[in-house]
């Protein structure tokens, strides 16, 4: 595969909600390729026929009762938020 | 009496049963020795006032003849479990100030049976890395230099925080955790026993997560045997995890008989890397003969795909991460950066922007991308799928022999700085270590020999799912065989 380039980091930092100053995204942009080249070796191995691999152990899960186990913590919940207010999390302004 | 801090976990439970030693005394003289480390920069945060309360409640159950095997013992908590109350934050700065208000699985398990919390130990920004050095507090410094150098070495990682205090008896054991191979290798550094148990057998509730599909706990000590206490302890089903099995924890300490005869070591091939260093090779042909003599049978194995699985790691983990670190926005917990006048998404870039470190932000961004759409078939698909093969190498393999030794790390600890500008040369650290992270098998590291320039070299042992047993009875003819009996100087007291 080709290279990466520069706008291609900048549009992955955007998904991923990271900021990354412009005079970064070269030497970034350079690393990451490095990686990618490195993982491409895979392409050697023949996986026809071979079902993808999401979990080691029998993914079978377990059922449980449908019945309340835990609740009423929201003290507890907003503890630890940098901003809460009225027992919600509080965040800028997103509508105008 | 001599220094308490150099107890086994083994020796102080009898000590403690026998009443010729309570857990206050033992306590406080880890809390000194915890407090005069400080140039390890082991522990991120200590707790003496809780630890001593919790020696006083220890004291009252054995007074009662409650005693388990972890009554009384003290013991450090990687900084990614949970522990309410206290700081957990991974050592990453984006938790800053975060203190949970409920407990992991693996750390309530061990305050049920009654041991005691000295602190937090230091680690790799969200367990991400080989060395120690991606932590946000800081390097941790191996308790280990080479012979007549004033150097410091790492300590490996990411578990390198429970490796020194446990090295540097500042803790008789201390939990970790392995994705990569976060407990083995650090081990290996540092001359301690590490196991990694199989994935499912301890709870990954209240541990912060990087890959879901590897994350498992797992336990640093000095002994095999007191692995097998601490292991034991943490060891169990947990309703709260979906991941975990519903197994019955064998004894573990039974398993330590020390006869292996008849039984079959396998020996892979592919693990015979080019450019290794000679006292690598010497060392798994010494522990080879070790088996042979303690009368087991050595058999040569392939695990053909070996040489995929550190690519096929490095995008599975990233991806995992990617998302697993998606819940870091600055809204419900740790730090939060806002733009004068920007909105939401500006926090959001911000506050990850400051928060996360250089080799969390490189994943998130090799996890983000493997996972976009147009690339999600070519990089994580093809990896799941190479990932089933490497676990099929390790099924056919463990058809014809019940245990795999190996050497645990290419190299003994390295200097600071010697790798970390060197993302892939890095990643190599973990070459052997991988690819039994991939396949979900228990693995140990045990001390078994120094290299050349007085470091310690470990051995690696790796068992078939839900056997480790196997693990540690293979484990603990190594250490008998090998006599491990070098200490690090103390200069950091």
């Amino acid at each position: 595969m080709s290279d990466i380039d520069k706008a291609t980091v900048a549009k992955i930092a955007r998904l991923a909600r990271i900021k990354i100053e412009d005079d970064k995204l070269d030497h970034l942009a350079g690393e990451i390729n490095g990686i990618l080249h490195w993982i491409e070796q895979l392409n050697e191995v023949n996986t026809d026929d071979i079902a993808p691999m999401a979990s080691v152990v029998d993914a079978k899960l377990r059922w449980r009762d449908d019945q309340v186990t835990d609740g009423d913590k929201q003290q507890a919940v907003l503890k630890n938020a940098p901003r809460a207010e009225y027992g919600f999390f509080a965040v800028p302004k997103v509508i105008e | 009496m001599t220094d308490l801090t150099h107890l086994s976990i083994a020796d102080a439970r009898d000590l403690l049963k026998k009443g010729e030693l309570t857990a206050r005394e033992l306590t406080e003289a880890h809390i000194a020795a915890v407090e005069a480390a400080d140039a390890l920069n082991a522990y991120v945060a200590k707790t003496p006032e809780l630890a001593l309360e919790m020696a006083d409640k220890a004291d009252a159950k054995i007074a009662a003849g409650e005693q388990k095997g972890m009554t009384g013992i003290p013991v450090g908590i990687k900084d990614l479990f949970a522990t309410k109350g206290v700081h957990t934050q991974a050592c990453s700065h984006i938790l800053d100030g975060f203190k949970p208000e409920y407990e992991s699985t693996v750390s309530q398990k061990l305050w049920d049976d009654g041991a005691i919390m000295l602190g937090k130990l230091n680690m790799d920004e969200f367990a991400m890395g080989s060395s120690n050095e991606t932590s946000f507090y800081g390097p941790v410094k191996n308790p280990w230099r080479a012979e007549g150098s004033n150097r410091d070495y790492v300590p490996g990682g990411s578990s390198g925080g429970s490796v020194a205090s446990v090295a540097g008896y500042c803790a008789m054991g201390a939990t970790a955790s392995d994705t990569g191979g976060s407990i083995r290798q650090p081990a290996a550094f540092t001359g301690t026993f590490g196991i990694k148990p199989t994935y499912g057998r301890c709870s990954r509730y209240g541990m912060v997560a990087f890959a879901s599909s590897l994350d498992q706990a797992g336990t640093i000590t000095r002994t095999v045997r007191d692995g097998a206490i601490m292991l034991e302890s943490i060891s169990g089903f947990d309703a709260k995890d979906s991941t975990s099995v519903n197994l019955p924890v064998p004894n573990f300490e039974a398993a330590l008989t020390g006869d292996i005869r008849g039984m079959r070591i396998g020996i892979p091939q592919e693990y015979h890397l080019a450019g290794m260093p000679g006292e690598i090779e010497a060392l798994w042909h010494q522990g080879i003969e070790w088996m042979k003599q303690a009368g087991a049978e050595v058999v040569d194995i392939n695990l053909p795909h070996t040489k995929y699985a550190l690519p096929t790691y490095y995008i599975v983990a990233p991806a995992e991460a990617s998302s697993n670190l998606a819940r870091y926005d600055g809204v419900r917990y740790g730090l939060r950066k806002n733009i004068e006048g920007g909105g939401l998404v500006d926090m959001y870039e911000a506050t990850r922007a400051a928060g996360f470190g250089d080799e969390v932000k490189r994943r998130i961004m090799i996890g983000t991308y493997v996972l976009s759409a147009g690339y999600y078939d070519a990089y994580y698909l093809k990896a799941q799928k190479v990932r089933q093969l490497i676990a099929n190498d390790f099924k056919q393999a463990f058809g014809k022999v019940d245990a795999i030794l190996a050497p645990t790390a290419p190299s003994a600890a390295f200097a600071f700085g010697e790798k970390s500008d060197d993302p892939i040369a890095m990643y190599l650290n973990d070459v052997f270590t991988v690819p039994a992270s991939l396949a979900g098998l228990p693995g140990s590291s045990v001390p078994a020999g120094l290299s050349a320039e007085g470091l310690p070299l470990g051995l690696q042992i790796l068992g078939k799912p839900w056997d480790e047993e196997t693990v540690l009875k293979v484990s603990g003819v190594i250490e008998e065989a090998a006599g491990f009996s070098a200490k690090p100087e103390i200069w950091w007291r």
